[in-house]
């Protein structure tokens, strides 16, 4: 293979990428322990492959856009786990924070006549507050994280049946509020957003190698560009041209067709904390923390507060992921953000790639795991497992997403990669 | 050689409760020279660089920095006035790249967006102005370099900052042959650069090989601030074990400055 060294940004020498040295640089971090979603992704394709061979069902139209209504509280809650697992800390309240500030908007919603542009930001302020107190109680305090969303996780659970007056299932009739996690977007407006959504990709790949080049920094290949922008190009277009199909059963009674709701909503979270980890200073830091606290300390980070507000972003998820499961089921009952919600959040992170042990991981982890859940529970439904089956096949699949962490993590620091 | 010092602090005490740590210490650290800064263990040489740096505040003594005598309370002080610190331990997060490292704490924004570009570019002149020429990528992260690298990549985060004095706290303890000789020339290119280097060191290799002028502490005293050039390997040695070298170092100590017959020898303790 041949690199060209270039003499850049004031005289250190370093090697010029080219497609082949890229994809070998990687092949070679994935060889060191730096996985990423790597795993998480041939997962999502294998077992795709195998519910989609078993059931027919399973690759149609329907089903696809059932997936995303149905993951979407998960990847929520599991968003702003990451940024708690970014630092090492655990949020173990976050299922039952989601189902109080589901129950916050229901009541609001139901029982008090309030509108939807009110009763949810009270619901996402709930949020913001339990996570201000977590944090501080971790942070100020010294209480072990674990411990302190452990006492709320029991603790929001009896919030949550008192809340709901001992038990009864509160019902939301706001049309608006019901259609976040419910309805589609017309055909028109699908396709306008998926194609802006391929130009702004496109727009600020480019952009970033145009302003690297400037300062004759090193770039990426131009080929891995396009092939990034190229390969989005054909997961977004491909997943709207199929969920722009007609997919009702009876479409004479009632069309349903176009992306669902919730997407762009993801998509926009998935952005917008993209955004915030990767290109500002205080995602800098989240990672800083995570990495090594005392050199973050030195460096003049103020840390606790950096550990007070990863809380309160993972309980403000949670909120949102609270919302869009009330909206789905168009009620609240003492079992919302219950059972399994929070495990499979943790099990969404950790499958999708980042780190329990602290200082790596990506929101878009949030998304893929988040994916491969769905895939399962959905799929094993299908497929007419009973919930106890798809509990110990997902607490096996989540062991092992844990286990290639923990492996990756001993291979990375053999070869000097952590 | 500069005739004025750049850093001068005399009459310098400090002690932890009843333990006194420092007595009446003076050093001047002069601009484009490595003053190594040597004693045994517990002789107050971290103590010495942590009230520089202001980690710890002195009980007494002035600290003249560039001509004009200075506080320093905190370490915000210290780097304001352009003296950074590598500590031992480096202070690197494996999880980020060179040029995330570099800037930590200090990014350069362009709004609110990090401005990428420019901190790689920067970080690229520093490292050249440090003639480190080969890296891989700037944007490696730091758990995938050797000790040396990491030791330079700390260093060149302590002179990004046009900082005018680096004190290094044992750069060379952790590494091999090859990669000490190349750190200790980057201690003495920092040195050709103008700056002021302060080199903490046991080595007496090391301290023979690059610094201008060797200060010795002893049991919290300074024993003798002398020009390498003047004075022998075991003369130093001799500074370090007892204080004194011949006419060199501390007045030889009288029996009639203790009160008892017992003479208590126990180094004050370096914390």
């Amino acid at each position: 293979m041949t690199t060209t060294t270039t003499t850049t940004a004031g005289g250190v020498k370093v090697v010029k990428p080219t497609v082949g040295s890229y994809i070998n640089d990687y092949w070679g971090r994935v060889r060191g322990g730096d996985l990423g979603s790597l795993p998480a992704i041939l997962g999502l394709i294998v077992l795709s492959l195998i519910f989609g061979i078993a059931r027919d069902t399973f690759f149609s139209s329907l089903n696809f856009a059932n997936l995303f209504n149905q993951g979407a509280q998960v990847v929520f809650i599991a968003m702003g786990l990451i940024f708690v697992l970014l630092l090492g800390e655990i949020d173990l309240s976050a299922g039952f924070a989601s189902g109080v500030c589901g129950a916050v908007v229901a009541i609001l919603l139901t029982n008090h006549g309030w509108d939807w542009y009110t009763a949810i930001p009270v619901a996402l302020v709930t949020g913001i507050v339990i996570g201000f107190v977590l944090g501080f109680l971790v942070a100020k305090i010294g209480i072990p994280s674990f411990v302190v969303t452990l006492a709320a996780f029991l603790g929001f659970q009896g919030l949550l049946l008192v809340l709901l007056g001992g038990g009864t299932n509160i019902s939301t009739r706001n049309e608006f509020f019901n259609s976040l996690n419910n309805d589609n977007l017309s055909v028109t407006w699908s396709w306008i957003l998926a194609i802006a959504a391929v130009l702004a990709y496109a727009a600020v790949q480019f952009n970033q190698v145009r302003s690297r080049a400037k300062r004759n920094l090193v770039t990426d290949p131009l080929g891995v560009v396009l092939l990034r922008i190229g390969g989005l190009a054909v997961l977004i277009l491909v997943a709207t041209a199929i969920l722009t199909q007609e997919r009702a059963i009876n479409p004479a009674i009632n069309s349903l067709k176009g992306v669902p709701i919730v997407v762009p909503i993801i998509g926009f979270f998935l952005v917008l904390w993209t955004f915030v980890l990767g290109r500002t200073s205080y995602g800098r830091h989240v990672y800083a923390v995570g990495g090594n606290t005392e050199a973050a300390r030195r460096a003049g980070i103020p840390v606790d507060r950096i550990r007070i507000s990863v809380f309160v972003i993972g309980s403000f998820m949670a909120a949102i992921g609270g919302i869009m499961a009330v909206s789905r089921a168009s009620s609240v009952d003492p079992n919302t953000g219950g059972s399994n919600i929070l495990l499979y959040s943790v099990g969404a992170a950790v499958i999708g790639g980042t780190s329990l042990f602290g200082g790596k991981g990506k929101i878009i982890n949030a998304v893929i795991g988040g994916a491969v859940i769905a895939v399962i529970d959905n799929g094993m439904g299908l497929l007419g497992f009973s919930s106890g089956q798809k509990f110990i096949f997902t607490g096996v699949i989540l062991l092992i997403a844990a286990s290639v962490d923990a492996l990756a993590r001993r291979r990375a620091a053999a070869t000097g990669n952590r | 050689m500069a005739a004025t010092p750049l850093l001068e602090i005399s009459g310098i005490n400090k002690g932890f409760g009843p333990v006194q740590v420092l007595h009446d210490v003076g050093l001047s650290v002069y601009p484009g020279e490595v003053t190594a800064l040597v004693g045994d263990n517990g002789a107050g040489k971290s103590t010495l660089v942590k009230c520089i740096s202001g980690i710890y505040t002195i009980d007494s003594g002035t600290v003249t920095f560039d001509g004009n005598q200075v506080a320093i309370h905190s370490p915000r002080d210290a780097s304001a006035l352009g003296i950074e610190v590598v500590y031992q331990d480096l202070a690197l997060c494996d999880n980020l790249d060179i040029v995330q490292n570099m800037f930590l704490g200090r990014e350069k924004k362009r709004g609110i967006v990090l401005d990428e570009p420019t901190m790689e570019q920067m970080a690229g002149d520093t490292l050249a102005s440090l003639s480190v020429r080969t890296v891989k990528s700037l944007r490696q992260l730091v758990a995938s370099l050797s000790g040396g690298q990491r030791q330079t990549v700390a260093i060149a985060k302590a002179v990004l900052w046009n900082s005018k004095i680096v004190i290094l706290d044992e750069p060379t303890a952790a590494l091999g042959v090859a990669q000490t000789a190349q750190v200790l020339e980057l201690v003495r290119r920092l040195a050709d650069n103008g700056l002021g280097v302060v080199l903490i060191s046991h080595n007496m290799n090391d301290v023979f090989a690059v610094s201008d002028r060797i200060a010795a502490l002893y049991l919290g005293r300074m024993a003798a601030q002398v020009k390498t050039t003047d004075v022998t390997h075991s003369q130093v040695v001799e500074l370090i074990t007892a204080g004194r070298s011949g006419n060199l170092g501390l007045p030889p100590e009288k029996p009639a400055d203790f009160g008892g017959d017992v003479v208590d020898i126990t180094p004050g303790g370096d914390k």
